[in-house]
This record gives C-alpha cells, structure tokens and sequence, in this order.
C-alpha cells in the first residue's frame, strides 16, 4: 500500500516540476540554523516565498519555504522543525514554485496534514489539480454581498447575533470554556434559514438540497479535540462531507502557519469552482498567532505589542478575507474561527485585530458558564456586523430587528441595576429596577441556555424573547414600535 | 519609456533591493522583474536602490530586472472618476474582474481611466484668452449629479490658439491648444495640446490661492454629529473606536448622507465585505438634495485587508489626490479613510522591514509627520481660478484594544480639530451612534455657530450648551445615583436625568437603518433640541411647585419626545408644533393640579 502511495506521489511531484518548468536545484550544506530557520549559502535564482525540499544526512524529508532571498542567500522556515539537521549533512531541494497542495472533491471524509497529505492511512487523493495555499485576494468587485441567514438553532445567536452566508464569526472564548461544544453544535444544526412561520411545510435543510461541505482544521489542539470535532460530525452523519487539516499540538508548531491556509485553499475550491457551502472551523487560533511571533522572534523582527509582529493584522486578514461568496459562484466560504483568549483578555492582539477583521464576534463568558448557561455567550460584547443584512420582513420576521435591538438595551440595563443592587441592596430598588432584575435572570436561564441537542426554530427564539420582554412595564420599550408592542407584548404576563 | 536601471539583489515581502543606476529618483515609480510589477523607490545608497512593490512577490528571484519610468506615482484625472472603484495605485477594479476573474492577479498594466468613453464637452473658454493653471476651460457633464469642470493643469498658464467645439471626446483627444510663454519674448513660447486627461503625483498636494476660513458646518445628517460636535467644510475629524463600536457605520453614513458634492470613500486594509456593501447599496440610495443615486458623486478606492500592503500605502494619497481635484473645480468634497489604522501600520510593516529603528510600538518616528501632511491636505480653499471649494477629511481610527492612548490616536489628536470617540459600552447597549459626548469634542463649534443662526434661524449654540449641560450633569450625578440610588436625590436633581435620558434615547440615538431616521435635516435636529429643552424647563418650573418626579416620568409625552425622531419625517415638521402643543397642555394640567 505505502508503496503505490510513493509511486503516486513520486508522479505528482514530477508532473509539478514539469509544469513550473523549474528542476529542483539543490544545495548541499547550510551555513546557519536557528530555531526553525536555516540560512542556505550558494543558491542561485530562488525565488521569495518559494517552497523547498529539506533532506537530512539520513534521508528524511521536511518541507520548508522562503523567507527571505539575497543575491547568494536564502533564509529558509522549516516546517517539520530543524531537529537532526546538521550544517554539512543537510541538503535543500529548491523546487522553484510556491507551497501547493492538491484540491478535489474526494477530499472530503479524508484526514490530512498541513501541507494536504492524507495521515488517514488512505490514497493521496488521485487529481491533477493542485492549487496555490497562499490564494489570491478576491476582487470586491467580485464579491456578492452575504444574505442568506443561517439556521444554527441557537437563540444568542440567531436572535441577537445572526450569522449569514458568507461570513466570517468567530468565537471569543477562554481555556476550559465550553467553544467547541458549542462550534460543533453550530456545524451539527446548521441549516439554510427560512422566514418565520415558514418552518415545518418544507424542512428545508440546507444539508439536504444543497452541496454542502465542512473544512475542519486544527492547529495546535490536543488529540481529544479533534476526536470530539469527528466524534460530532460521525454522529450527524456528516463525516463523509467533513476534510480534516490536523496540526496537533504534539506537531512542530512552523508547520501551524500552513495548516489553514491549506485548509481554506481546498474551501475556495469546494465553494468557488464545485459551487458547495463550505463551512470552515479553524482551531484554535492563538497557537497560530504564537507559531508567527516564533518565527518573527527568531528572525529578529522588530515587534509591536506582545512580542508580535507588526504585519499580524495583514497576515490575518490574509486568511479570514478568504471568506464571502462571489458572482461566478453559487458556492459560499462560511468561517468560524475559535480562539482562545490569553487570561480572557479581548484587548490581547489576537482577538482584538481578529475583532477588527471578521464581521463580528461571539464572546463567551466564564462568569455565565460558572452559572451553568450553556452556551456561556455573552450577549452585550457579541457581535454580528452582517445581521442587519439578513434579517426582517422576508427573511426572518419583520420586528426581528426592532426586537433585538430591544432585548439588547433592556439587557444592558440590567448590568446597571445589577451593580446598584450589589451596593444598595435588592429590596431598596424601585418596582421597575426589581422587574429588570427578573428580566436578566430569565433573559440568561431561557434564552441565552438550552441544551446541547435542542434546535430552536426562528420563531421559537423569537416567542422567548417577546415572552421575556413582557416581564418589563411597556413604556420601558421605547426600541420596538407601538404596532409591535400591539402584536406581541403579553398584557396578562406583566400582571404578575 | 522604461528601461532597466538595476537587477534585485535581495527580496523580503513586499521590500526589494536592487543594484544599479545611481540616476533613479527618490519616490519615482519602477517596474520589477519580467512581470513589472508596480513599485516605488523608497530609499538609496549608493548604487543600491530599495523599492516598496505594490503587488505580490511570490517568486521573484535575484537577478531580475528592474526598469525605471522616470515618474513619481501618480494618479489620472479626469471625466470617468466617479462612479468608479480603484485600488490603492488607481487601478479599475472591475476591468481587473474582466480581465483575470473573481481574484486579483499581478503585473496587471491598466489604464485607470476608460479611454474609449466618449464625452460631452461644452467649452467655455475661447481662441485668444489668456489662462493659467486652473482655469475652466468647458465642462462636461459626467453624471446627471456633477458638472465635470476641465481645467488648465495646475502648472501651465499662456495664452489658448486653439479651443474645441462642443462635441463629443474622448479623454485622449485635444480639446485645446496652449502657447506658453507670452508673445514678446518670441522665439522662447511653445504650444502644448491639452486633453480632458490630467496627471498629478500623488504625493504631492495641488496648489490653490489661499486657504480660507472654516465657517460652514458639513452636514451629516447625523444628530450627534451636526447639532453637538459639527465638522467645518474643509475640516478634518477623527472617528477612533474599538472594534464593533460602528466606526464604519458611522463613516457610511457620513458618506451617504453628508452635503458635500463628490465623495471619496477609501477602503484602506479593511474588510473586502465592506466594499462589497457600498457597491451595492450606493447605486440604489438616493441623495436627498440631487435625487440622483449616491453613486453618481462618489469614487472608491477599495485596498482591503488582505490586498499588497504596499498599494495600502498609497491608497489614501491615491484618494486624497482625487478629492483636491474636485476640489479645484469649486466643489465641496468629503474624503473617509477607513481606517488610518492600517496604513500606519502598512507604514510599520514597510519601515519593519527596511530595518529601521523604530518609536513607539515598532511604528517608524516619522508617522507623525505622515499623519501631519494627509490631515492638512484638508481644507477650504480659495481655488487658482478664484472659486471656493474644500476638502473634508474625516479619518477613523482603530485602536488596539480600544485604547486611546497608542501612538495613531495620539498623533492623530494632534492634527484633527473633530475627535468623535467612539464608546464600546454605547455600542454594547446597542446605542448607536455610539460617539460618547463626554470624551468627544470639536473645536469648529464657535466658528459655525453663526451658519447656525443665519441659515436655520434658531440660536443653536446656546440650545446645544444647555443640552450638552445636562448631559454632564447627569455624568456627575450618575456617580451618586451608582452609590446610594436614584431615590436618595431629591426631584429637582433626578429630573436631569430625566431630560438625558430624552437627549440619549430621543435625538443622541439615530438608527441607520430607519428611513425616517437615518437623516435629519437642520431644521428637524434644531427643532427637536428646542422641544426636548422646552419639557426640561417647563418640567422644572412644576418640580419647583412640588410636583413629585414620577408625575412627570410618567407623562405620555415622554414616549412621544423618545418616538418623535423616527415618526416625524424631514418634510412634515409641522408635527413637531403638535407635539409642543401637546407637552404644554400636559404640563399646564399638571401646572393646574400643584399651583
């Protein structure tokens, strides 16, 4: 078996070189190694940014890229880490092209490492379509503007926080917080939405009538989670729809720099060429932000805050700007990148540039999760900057806008009653303070929290959120509009 | 026109070396490689040259060849620039889309402006008249919103020989003729034809006569803008915030619904999705004082994030260039740079590259004069051919962390006169826009409070400083209310806050997406101001009677006074008269009851 895999990868390898009409030139020796990196003396015509063939004194191959070319020298990041290699044992292959990978359908339900070779034990996958991992940006001009709500049956966030088609939401979250219960839960739910009232006639999955596709990729996790990850996809029945990128946190971490870019090379085919929704999970992207601060380190770049380099914001951008749909396409890029912030901090410059890049965000709260809310979201700090777009009449209900906007401000000032309370007590606010009070409480038990399982409809989370807005006297809703307060407000529910 | 200066010799992103020519001018723009892609010189020594390359360098090897122009960079003018998208070197986007699909590939060579277009040119000038830089020399009407105005470049004056007649041109063909030089010293005049198309370098401001006085406010439509802390015509302002605090909201709705004559929106290092919006919406939104669609006077300049960081760069030379050309034909422009942000840090990552030695938080000790000379290319200005026009500029910046206190904020304060700061707890509670009155300020108030009293008649400044009064006052007692409870003070004092509440939730508030609310006019802003005041004082009077501040809280007019912004539209304020009638026959009723 391992044998055909050779000869498979052999021909590929052949066919690549055939078709950027470089050889590899090779170099014998290395003049410098220093941490990840090594510095090649004597190469002539290396191209920046080109991919290159590492061969230790035993044989063995690690793949690495360039960083850096001078007339005579190229400074080289090696992925598979630089233990074993020696200055005079080592030999670097330049293969004269960019990092590519191969891109197919049949990718999908296959388990692959960062630079998309199958660790399933399976086939490379048989295609003679390899793509690019560094992308192209897309055209704005080219971009269709994201509509289509998505489904995830989760009120915090189809309420407050809809996410859309072709959009970029990430999750803010903590160690030991409860992010990938939740990402899976999104994946496992997700369907096409469609206005209130309209569910039940059809049961319109989106799973079911359209081409759709997850692209999971893990950088620097534990083994347990990716296994949760497939576990979850294998009970939906969805793992043959699922590709899995795995750079597990025992894998060298220069190699965590390609995983999603890899990941979402094979999600750009998927969606833009075989016309596929393609959801992307990316993993936990502050182990992404420390494999680049450790390379800019080793270089001796001159950092901006924390130790990080200053073109972080750019090299972000570079990968979570993969998402969208554009005209030529009936395909989309959903991503759900999951990070996990530094002592919970949200000014920490992983989530605070990935907040300023992707269309919001979804921020969880230990505080909530101690109280048993699951999902922990925190409602005020989270975002979605696309949910105007694609809520209201038609899409999901007319006062859906109103609503939020309502639910929103009441919530906010619950925050306040609560930090007058702890100071001059419960029993001393007025009758209206006490009635936000109940509203925060139930706002958290019944509408925020719910199971792992449940899958609310639209109008499901629609009815909590106007049940628990009758727990307030109507004048304190100055958000939604008198005709709506007619239609939904629960008189008899205020009574008590 | 090019030919090769130098070969790379060293290559790191989007900074390359090159070995050559010592003749290569500082800022001028080169090609590099066999591709040619589009790059700057940004220093030298010696006979090494470093270039700054607008485009993606994957791939490119010592050894390649570098050819020179002999040009620094610079943008085209001319008929064809509104409606348009461009990236940050003025390169058209959707040819871009024509050409090579869906995503953008390099060594693209086009031409910014459509050539084959035929335009309708009227002349006004004629055979025989003496013109210098700037004057009009015929119109065209570029869409039915704007009169394109061609004009003599900026640098060239003599004498016309030749005018063309009204007809139809492209931007390529002679539409006049010139002699430089006057008639007496013959021999040293020469003649140059002039087309509609013009060149400028972007770095490079274009000269006017004189600067003139910034009395006029640029109206937004946006409440807490106009009636609180106004933007002159010709002004520069500063939006920073946090991420998701609605800074391009903002920045949209200053674009859709400010009273400027042309619009440049630049895009610089953000989301592509954006762009995207604006392309889609503008076409459809009308302007109010045109009924022409918006995109008829705007010109976008989209480098989104995830574009080379180089052309990021220049993106907002690129933009600001533009607007001074508009400008110069007598038209009020306001510019949005979205956000400042990341070209200082496309600054950062090119000076970070260069080795040097950087200042605070890596950015190169020279971002403050960068800063320095974008702002003051804002301006109102007396144009070369006696016309007024101005450049507004209004900034967004985005913090790291939301904090105010790192280096572009800081510089930013500097040269800006108009600071909106923008507040994560206003935009947590969904208050939007969430631009905080207490950390915001402007200092155009005095100078366009006399527009106020001439053109709406009412005397806003002493209107907004009594709000702006109680506003602060409900900041001072908030801390106590936090303390010992809104109950603990007595009614003369709770009914501040009464009236802040009105202020926040009834005219601070402006929702976006409302039709009615998303823009009022002058008339509407002032007389709302004056309404909400008016419950304040008359409230007052019966508090002072002994009226308990819960009669009061739960008058119906209250809701009315928080409704009235999205139920009253900019064209029947005449409601606006029936809702003070109605808060003084609640208020006499009450008056009646405690006299």
């Amino acid at each position: 078996m391992s044998e055909v895999l050779d000869r498979v990868s052999e021909v590929l390898d052949q066919s690549n070189e055939r078709r950027m009409g470089h050889g590899g030139q090779e170099v014998i020796g290395v003049s410098r190694i220093d941490g990840p990196i090594v510095i090649v003396e004597g190469a002539g015509n290396v191209g920046y940014d080109e991919v290159v063939e590492v061969i230790d004194a035993q044989g063995q191959r690690r793949r690495g890229r360039v960083l850096e070319v001078g007339e005579n020298t190229a400074a080289v990041q090696v992925f598979g880490g630089t233990t074993g290699l020696s200055i005079d044992g080592t030999r670097v292959r330049f293969l004269g092209q960019p990092l590519r990978i191969p891109v197919a359908e049949e990718m999908l339900g296959r388990v692959f490492d960062s630079m998309g070779q199958p660790i399933d034990g399976g086939p490379m996958p048989l295609t003679d379509r390899h793509a690019d991992v560094n992308g192209q940006p897309i055209n704005p001009t080219a971009r269709v503007y994201p509509r289509d709500y998505i489904q995830t049956g989760i009120s915090a966030i189809d309420g407050m926080n809809t996410l859309l088609r072709g959009q970029k939401l990430p999750l803010f979250s903590g160690s030991g917080m409860t992010h990938d219960q939740l990402a899976a839960q999104i994946v496992r739910q997700a369907t096409l939405g469609v206005p209130a009232g309209q569910r039940g006639s059809e049961g319109a999955s989106a799973t079911s009538t359209e081409q759709f596709a997850i692209v999971f990729c893990a950088m620097g996790v534990k083994h347990d989670v990716a296994a949760y990850f497939r576990e979850s996809f294998s009970q939906s029945g969805a793992l043959t729809r699922v590709a899995m990128f795995l750079n597990l946190a025992d894998d060298p971490p220069v190699e965590r720099l390609v995983t999603p870019r890899s990941a979402l090379t094979l999600a750009e085919f998927l969606a833009f060429e075989r016309q596929m929704h393609v959801l992307v999970v990316l993993t936990d992207m502050t182990n992404y932000g420390e494999a680049l601060r450790q390379i800019s380190n080793v270089r001796g770049e001159v950092p901006s805050r924390k130790g990080y380099p200053g073109y972080l914001y750019s090299d972000l951008a570079s990968m979570y700007e993969r998402t969208g749909r554009i005209r030529t396409s009936e395909g989309s890029i959903t991503q759900i990148p999951i990070l996990t912030m530094p002592n919970d901090d949200i000014t920490h410059p992983m989530p605070d540039l990935t907040g300023y890049i992707t269309e919001g965000q979804i921020v969880l709260s230990r505080d909530l999760m101690q109280q048993g809310v699951y999902p922990p979201i925190s409602v005020l700090p989270s975002l979605s900057r696309l949910m105007k777009d694609g809520i209201g009449e038609g899409r999901t209900r007319a006062d859906h806008s109103h609503w939020s906007a309502q639910l929103y401000a009441s919530y906010a000032h619950v925050q306040n009653v609560r930090s007058l309370a702890s100071v001059i007590g419960e029993e001393e606010l007025s009758t209206v303070d006490q009635q936000y009070l109940a509203f925060g409480g139930s706002f958290e038990r019944e509408f925020v929290s719910q199971g792992l399982t449940e899958n609310r409809t639209i109008d499901e989370t629609l009815d909590i959120g106007w049940r628990l807005l009758s727990m307030l006297p109507k004048e304190e809703l100055t958000r939604v509009s008198e005709g709506e307060i007619k239609k939904y407000y629960r008189e008899a529910h205020a009574a008590h | 026109m090019s030919q090769q200066i130098g070969t790379v010799t060293w290559v790191n992103g989007p900074v390359v070396r090159s070995r050559g020519s010592r003749r290569v001018g500082m800022m001028e723009l080169v090609e590099v490689g066999d591709e040619h892609l589009v790059g700057e010189v940004i220093g030298m020594q010696g006979d090494i040259t470093t270039i700054q390359v607008y485009e993606e360098t994957s791939g490119m090897q010592p050894g390649a060849p570098v050819f020179g122009t002999g040009l620094p960079l610079s943008v085209e003018l001319g008929p064809g620039l509104l409606k348009s998208i461009f990236d940050g070197v003025q390169r058209p986007l959707p040819v871009i889309e024509m050409r090579t699909g869906s995503f953008i590939s390099r060594g693209m060579h086009l031409t910014p402006l459509y050539r084959k277009d035929r335009w309708n040119f009227t002349p006004r000038a004629k055979e025989g008249d003496a013109v210098s830089g700037g004057t009009i020399l015929g119109t065209v009407p570029e869409t039915p919103a704007l009169e394109h105005r061609i004009m003599v470049p900026p640098d060239l004056s003599g004498t016309l020989t030749w005018v063309a007649p009204e007809g139809q041109y492209t931007i390529t063909e002679p539409i006049a003729r010139l002699r430089i030089g006057s008639a007496d010293d013959a021999g040293e005049s020469r003649e140059v034809e002039l087309t509609m198309l013009q060149r400028w370098p972007v770095r490079k401001p274009r000269p006017y006569r004189s600067r003139l006085g910034q009395n006029i406010p640029l109206i937004t439509g946006q409440r807490v803008l106009d009636s609180f802390f106004p933007l002159a015509k010709g002004g520069s302002g500063a939006i920073p915030g946090a991420f998701g605090s609605g800074k391009t909201v903002t920045q949209h709705s200053i674009a859709k619904w400010a009273d400027a004559q042309v619009v440049v929106y630049i895009g610089c290092g953000e989301r592509g999705n954006e762009m995207t919006e604006v392309l889609q919406d503008f076409p459809h939104l009308v302007d109010p004082r045109t009924n022409r669609p918006l995109m008829e006077r705007t010109v976008l300049i989209a480098n989104t994030s995830n574009m080379p960081v180089a052309a990021r760069e220049a993106s907002i030379y690129t933009g600001i260039t533009i607007a001074e050309y508009f400008r110069d034909m007598g038209y009020h422009v306001a510019l949005m740079a979205d956000s400042t942000s990341r070209w200082a840090e496309a600054l950062r990552e090119i000076s970070g590259r260069l080795e040097e030695m950087p200042a605070e938080e890596g950015f190169p000790a020279y971002l403050a004069t960068r800063l320095a000379e974008f702002y003051e290319r804002a301006g109102y200005v007396e144009t070369l051919s006696g016309q007024s026009g101005s450049v507004s500029v209004v900034g967004a910046v985005s913090p790291p962390g939301g904090d105010f206190s790192e280096p572009v904020t800081q510089h930013t304060k500097r040269f800006i006169r108009c600071f909106w700061a923008l507040d994560k707890a206003l935009a947590s509670a969904r208050h939007f826009p969430s631009i905080n009155w207490l950390d915001s300020y402007s200092e155009y108030i005095a100078d366009v409070a006399g527009w106020w009293k001439e053109q709406v008649g009412q005397d806003w400044y002493a209107l907004r400083n009594q709000a702006m009064e109680i506003l602060n006052e409900e900041n001072r007692l908030s801390q106590i209310v936090k303390l010992v409870g809104p109950d603990a003070l007595p009614d003369e004092q709770r009914l501040p806050l009464e009236t802040a509440r009105l202020l926040r939730e009834g005219f601070l508030q402006q929702s976006a997406m409302d039709d009615v609310d998303a823009f009022s006019t002058v008339q509407k802003q002032i007389q709302m101001l004056s309404l909400i005041l008016h419950f304040h004082h008359r409230a007052q009077s019966i508090i002072k009677r002994g009226a308990p501040i819960s009669m009061i809280h739960n008058l119906p007019i209250v809701i009315t006074l928080i409704r009235m912004k999205s139920v009253v539209p900019n064209d029947q304020l005449e409601k606006l008269d029936g809702i003070r009638q109605d808060i003084d026959r609640q208020m006499d009723k009450l008056e009646s009851e405690y006299a």
